[in-house]
């Protein structure tokens, strides 16, 4: 989807590789301004409440510039706000996170540099930065990344600082039906994931299937690594796989052997 | 003063989940089993993105406002609506649908 891809869509493997770094970080721009215009009203909405809970003006912000999560800064807010000290608040918020220890090892091949410039690098996968790099075939655009999280970092901030100083009633960003923006990123990219590679829908059904049964009796995050589980299918269906339709075997295996 | 310690854990905390993947697993190259099993992963996080997020702790998040409003999305990018349009429809019909 060229809207979604700019630089990558019309790519087969060869034109992927030469895609130039340069290239790459502007079509993550590109990607992330529409992430970056869902985190700032998310972030307004953290601004305002965390400001209303008595965190002060600093704080929010500074934890926003930190942290640079809104589903752990949410929970943290939700823990302390109901009493739950500095134990309950640091769980909620690392349990929230877990999800990007299976993030983090899906891209990891994909950086670059030595231990300590890789976790650097790591620092830029957020949730739609991550899905938006995908390129098909577990391989990762590392600029497109970088350029995804590169304008969202400064939306989150500016978001969280106004919502700080303007403290606008959330019940109105819900009116005006903004908090739909965000699932509905999500949606997209899904679309654009299953639409480049049909085979995608089995581990998109299963990954819905487990979220929403583990959501029931765990926290956000450790049902998104239960979710994240759904691509070991890929170890079941890999071997015996069928010639892959033509788009398959032209995008996504070319460049390596199709699976033995 | 816990505040600020609260906030400075989960940022270190945060910077370990993040930094944990890449500093592990990364410089090395993987299996054809393994990159396959990698390239599951997005559609099935996407999924779990949406349903945890539409859903909620105990699916108490479950609204129609924003169900319909999500239904859009993939039905305009079908029609080649381009990604823009789409998000600012499913927006509009949520907020008409939210219209008391």
């Amino acid at each position: 989807m060229g809207s979604l891809r700019s630089a990558q869509a019309d790519a087969s493997p060869s034109a992927k590789a030469a895609a130039s770094p340069r290239a790459s970080f502007v079509s993550g721009l590109k990607t992330g301004s529409g992430l970056a215009a869902a985190a700032f009203l998310l972030a307004v909405s953290f601004g305002a409440i965390s400001t209303s809970q008595g965190w002060g003006h600093l704080a929010p912000v500074i934890c926003s510039m930190a942290v640079f999560s809104g589903s752990a800064q949410f929970a943290l807010l939700a823990t302390l706000g109901s009493g739950g000290g500095i134990t309950g608040a640091v769980t909620s918020a690392a349990l929230v996170n877990s999800r990007f220890i299976p993030m983090g090892i899906a891209v990891a091949g994909d950086l670059r540099g030595g231990r300590i410039r890789r976790a650097l690098e790591g620092q830029a996968v957020v949730d739609g930065s991550w899905a938006a790099a995908h390129l098909g075939g577990g391989r990762f655009d590392r600029y497109l990344l970088f350029g995804a999280t590169a304008i969202q970092w400064p939306a989150w901030v500016a978001g969280t600082a106004l919502g700080v100083v303007v403290s606008p009633d959330p019940d109105l960003l819900h009116r005006l039906g903004l908090d739909v923006l965000t699932p509905a990123l999500f949606v997209a990219l899904l679309f654009d994931e299953v639409r480049r590679e049909r085979i995608n829908r089995l581990p998109a059904l299963l990954g819905a299937a487990l979220a929403a049964g583990l959501i029931v009796f765990l926290p956000a995050g450790p049902a998104l690594v239960g979710a994240a589980l759904a691509a070991l299918v890929a170890l079941f269906r890999a071997p015996a796989a069928p010639a892959p339709p033509p788009e398959d075997v032209h995008r996504v295996h070319s460049d390596e052997q199709v699976a033995p | 003063m816990t505040l600020w310690l609260t906030i400075a854990a989960v940022a270190a905390l945060s910077f370990t989940c993040k930094a944990f993947g890449p500093a592990l697993f990364g410089g090395r190259t993987l299996s054809p089993r393994v990159r396959s099993v990698i390239a599951f992963t997005a559609p099935a996080l996407l999924a779990g993105f949406i349903v945890v997020d539409v859903l909620g702790p105990r699916w108490s998040a479950v609204d129609l406002t924003v169900l319909a409003g999500l239904a859009v999305v993939p039905l305009l990018l079908w029609r080649r609506a381009p990604l823009p349009v789409a998000l600012v429809a499913a927006v509009a019909v949520t907020a008409l649908l939210r219209i008391p």
